[in-house]
């Protein structure tokens, strides 16, 4: 152990901000540091002195006070005020992490024990690794296979659980290229401390010669369509009007009209749960139990495939891949064998600097 | 103060003295017993070795971190940080001070005979054992490794540990604690002495009242979401796992709803101690006392409002996270009011610096830093850089070991005289508890800065460049270790060879330090009538304001 202790001289202190919203993170995080110390410091203070002052010697009785209204209205309403500076700033922050810029790039996420994959819209895939562009808004819609995991990148001051049944979603603008650790920060199992990986922000054109390295045969939405065939969810869903299911054309980010009267909007939740939960919402003017319930036979990857397809099939759809598509030079390179992965850090090595 | 007669008598005649210590001798005489200071006892024994047996856990994982890799395997390390929390959260905080100090006071600081029920209390006391039974077997046939969280659906599907049998063990001790909040509801709404007006209570009584709201209130929800685990883990039926149709969500609401207020079970009672410790050592009336006393009650009912606070990151919506994290900031005021009230409570005092005093200055020191770092993670945009992450560790032990186990060990030390009759050796616990400060801080500051790089919680292996810090904080844990057993062996010792403490030996005031020490069986020969407030150290003499 004292062996280690040259460890300090590579003492590290405050963590590399290398995301968009590091830097208003870390604003509110020394603000509040500023406050807690000040309000610390004091305290301090005033004790140090009062001990000091009236300690007691012989001969010298203390003063009963009762108290004070002013003072305990001052010292409720101020910190108040302070309170609500930390409140509204850390809500703005919030608030922003909620609405992923429309041209940001879309990257599926799903978690299970003890792994992360990752799969990017050009078809390609990733384990425990995920390479980004700088400058580029980036969201991650994320699933559990499992248990509840959660997805978190210290370096980029981005977290979010990402809970069984549901799609939990972040983003984020890399700002520094860079390798950083990703980590799982909700306890997980056995191997919880080796859910872990590294993400490589890197500058766009080294991005794109990554980009256009590897890959498998066919982006997610050609994946999906072979899903969609395989799976015969073609032979009822014809993708017109004539079907005995839903038209799935224009389908994505629109209205639907339920059967209870309620009114839904199609989007990845929803889809996910038609999905693999047909019943859970039936469209008006359909019947319940034709199809057949998927839980258990698709994956969560393979679930994003259909639903990048799905989406595929609405051309108005703003921030589908559709149109990322063609901005990414990945999908006009030459394709290699379906479903390639590329290997990222192993599972079980420890992270290394 | 109380028009009483005490016994008076010198320490020689109060060694033949009848107390409630030697009334009755034998085994039957202490199982058996409803004496409120008795079972008080009682309690006191085996919270300590639950503390014991939570601290050693601490002591072999902070040994497994000093190593990036770790030195010990994943489900050991696992077991290890499960044991910990859920045998120091439900069965040495919760009961910490209530069942203890508050059980052999509330009844004398209110001027009775015994709590309300006193074959209740010993109840109470039967059920926590066979609670903490039945989690030591959870722990020694293998170990439970869901986190004392017990979040689903890894507790309920994935978990191959014993965690019914941890969990019927946490289950079963909530109804211990329900029984003793009923208790001191009960007691201080019908036993208070003639003239012992709600505002003459002494501030330890309000803050205890004000934790058995919480522990009646909130207990059985508790009950409620551990059944509903058990019953999906048994039976499968689909609660909160999404695979057979339930909602993992669902379970944070609830096991939340019970467990943030739980928070303020576990510090209440501490502040209500530092209240008695700072004023008896300023030798001063507490400034502000009903402010002191509603900041307890606007806790309590606060408490209840800001579980959601726990999930921002979950996948709550925003605006029930923006609700959350503004109730999170309004529940800080209170807390910040009582930290005001000691501070100016010294001022104009006459302020010696006995041992209990030193672990109150101690308690108001971490738990300003301890409430402080809390509203980073009220916050909503500090909250997503440090969940899940040694800050929040560092955050809440501040909170629950630098405010409430400094509040315990401090009470103790105050009231030691009056349970045992003897004093503690001065200079020996003046040592401890430098020793215990010192060390605190050294193991748990540096796991702030380890949070906010991002070390997450629960790991057993980590990246190298943490472990400058977890070598630190794992040395800070041996010396916070050794600090403990310190008061350990000199409370033990005191109780042959301590100095016969008087009826008061601190000149306090209050009706516990009117009567003898150790008290008689029934507290009082005949009841006390209250005439004065709490707090009377001499005539008001100034207003500020």
């Amino acid at each position: 152990m004292w062996a280690n202790l040259s460890l300090l001289s590579d003492l590290q202190l405050f963590p590399v901000a290398a995301s968009a919203q590091a830097g208003s993170i870390d604003g509110l995080y020394w603000w509040l540091t500023i406050v807690s110390g000040v309000m610390t410091f004091l305290i301090f203070l005033f004790i140090v002195i009062f001990a000091w002052k009236y300690q007691r010697k012989p001969g010298v009785k203390a003063t009963q006070i009762e108290g004070s209204t002013k003072l305990e209205l001052t010292w409720s309403i101020l910190p108040f005020f302070v309170m609500l500076s930390f409140f509204w700033w850390g809500a703005k922050i919030y608030y922003a992490a909620q609405n992923p810029p429309k041209n940001a790039m879309e990257v599926f996420v799903t978690g299970k024990q003890w792994m992360w994959k990752i799969q990017y819209p050009d078809g390609s895939r990733e384990i425990n690794a995920l390479h980004v562009p700088v400058g580029q808004p980036v969201k991650l819609t994320m699933a559990s296979e499992d248990v509840i995991h959660s997805f978190s990148i210290p370096a980029f001051r981005v977290r979010h659980d990402v809970v069984p049944g549901h799609y939990d979603t972040i983003w984020f603008t890399a700002t520094k290229a860079g390798h950083y650790h990703l980590f799982c920060t909700e306890y997980c199992g056995n191997e919880h401390a080796n859910m872990i990986g590294w993400v490589d922000a890197m500058e766009p054109r080294e991005y794109a010669n990554w980009a256009s390295g590897g890959g498998g045969g066919g982006d997610l939405v050609t994946q999906g369509q072979q899903l969609f065939q395989q799976n015969g969810c073609s032979t009822c869903h014809l993708l017109d009007s004539q079907g005995r299911c839903p038209n799935l054309r224009g389908l994505y980010n629109h209205p639907v009209q339920l059967a209870d009267g309620r009114t839904v909007l199609a989007d990845d939740a929803y889809i996910r749960e038609s999905i693999l939960d047909p019943n859970a919402k039936i469209t008006a003017g359909f019947e319940p139990n034709i199809m057949p319930v998927f839980k258990g036979q698709l994956s969560e990857e393979n679930v994003i495939q259909l639903i990048a397809y799905i989406k595929s099939l609405s051309p108005t759809t703003p921030a589908s891949q559709q149109g990322e598509r063609l901005q990414r030079p990945v999908v006009l390179a030459p394709q290699g064998k379906n479903g390639a992965i590329k290997t990222g850090a192993s599972p079980i090595v420890p992270a290394q600097r | 103060m109380a028009t009483i007669a005490p016994i008076h008598g010198t320490p020689e005649l109060s060694e033949r003295r009848v107390n409630y210590l030697n009334v009755e001798h034998g085994w039957k005489s202490w199982l058996f017993t409803t004496d409120h200071k008795r079972i008080a006892i009682l309690y006191l024994i085996s919270i300590t070795l639950m503390f014991f047996v939570g601290g050693l856990m601490a002591v072999l994982f902070r040994i497994n971190l000093l190593e990036p890799e770790g030195i010990f395997a994943p489900e050991t390390y696992n077991r290890l940080f499960s044991a910990h929390g859920i045998i120091m959260v439900f069965f040495f905080l919760v009961p910490s001070i209530p069942a203890t100090l508050a059980n052999f006071l509330i009844p004398i600081m209110v001027g009775a005979k015994d709590l309300a029920f006193p074959r209740v209390n010993l109840l109470s006391w039967y059920i926590y054992v066979v609670g903490a039974l039945l989690t030591l077997y959870a722990v020694i046939r293998g170990g439970v490794d869901t986190g004392w969280t017990f979040y689903a659906p890894y507790s309920s599907t994935y978990s191959n540990s014993y965690v019914l049998a941890a969990a019927f063990g946490v289950f079963t001790a909530g109804f211990s604690s329900i029984l003793t909040g009923l208790n001191f509801i009960v007691t201080v709404h019908k036993m208070r002495a003639p003239g012992m007006t709600w505002s003459r209570l002494p501030l330890f009584v309000w803050s205890n009242y004000a934790t058995g709201l919480i522990q009646v209130l909130g207990t059985p929800v508790l009950a409620i979401t551990l059944l509903l685990l058990a019953f999906e883990r048994i039976a499968h039926v689909g609660i909160f796992d999404p695979n057979i149709g339930g909602d993992p969500i669902l379970f944070q609401h609830l096991f939340w709803f019970y467990s943030h207020p739980a928070v303020y079970i576990m510090i209440l009672p501490g502040m209500g101690v530092i209240s008695e410790i700072v004023s008896c050592f300023s030798h001063k009336r507490v400034f502000g006392y009903n402010f002191v006393a509603f900041s307890s009650m606007a806790i309590a009912v606060l408490s209840f409002v800001v579980w959601g606070h726990h999930m921002f990151i979950t996948g709550e919506s925003m605006y029930t996270s923006l609700a959350f994290s503004f109730l999170s900031f309004m529940v800080a005021v209170p807390s910040a009011i009582k930290v005001f009230n000691w501070t100016a409570t010294m001022y104009k005092g006459s302020i010696s610096f006995d041992t209990p005093m030193l672990y109150a200055f101690g308690f108001i020191g971490l738990f300003t830093i301890g409430g402080l770092t809390g509203l980073y993670l009220a916050a909503l945009g500090t909250d997503v850089a440090t969940h899940g992450t040694y800050f929040i560790v560092a955050h809440f032990h501040y909170v629950m070991v630098g405010g409430m186990v400094m509040a315990f060990v401090g009470g103790l030390h105050f009231w030691w005289p009056k349970m045992t009759g003897r004093m503690y050796p001065e200079a020996w616990a003046k040592f401890a508890a430098l020793i215990i400060f010192l060390g605190f801080n050294l193991t748990f500051f540096p796991q702030f800065i380890l949070g906010y790089l991002g070390m997450p919680r629960r790991y057993h292996a980590y990246p190298p460049e943490f472990q400058a810090l977890n070598v630190l904080s794992s040395a800070g844990a041996s010396i916070l270790g050794v600090g403990y057993v310190i008061p350990m062996i000199y409370f033990l010792w005191s109780l042959k060879y301590g100095k016969r403490a008087g009826m008061n030996p601190y000149d306090a005031r209050g009706l516990e330090w009117t009567i003898p020490s150790p008290p008689t069986t029934f507290n009082f020969d005949t009841t006390p009538v209250v005439t004065q407030e709490a707090y009377d150290y001499g005539e008001l003499e100034e207003v500020v304001g």
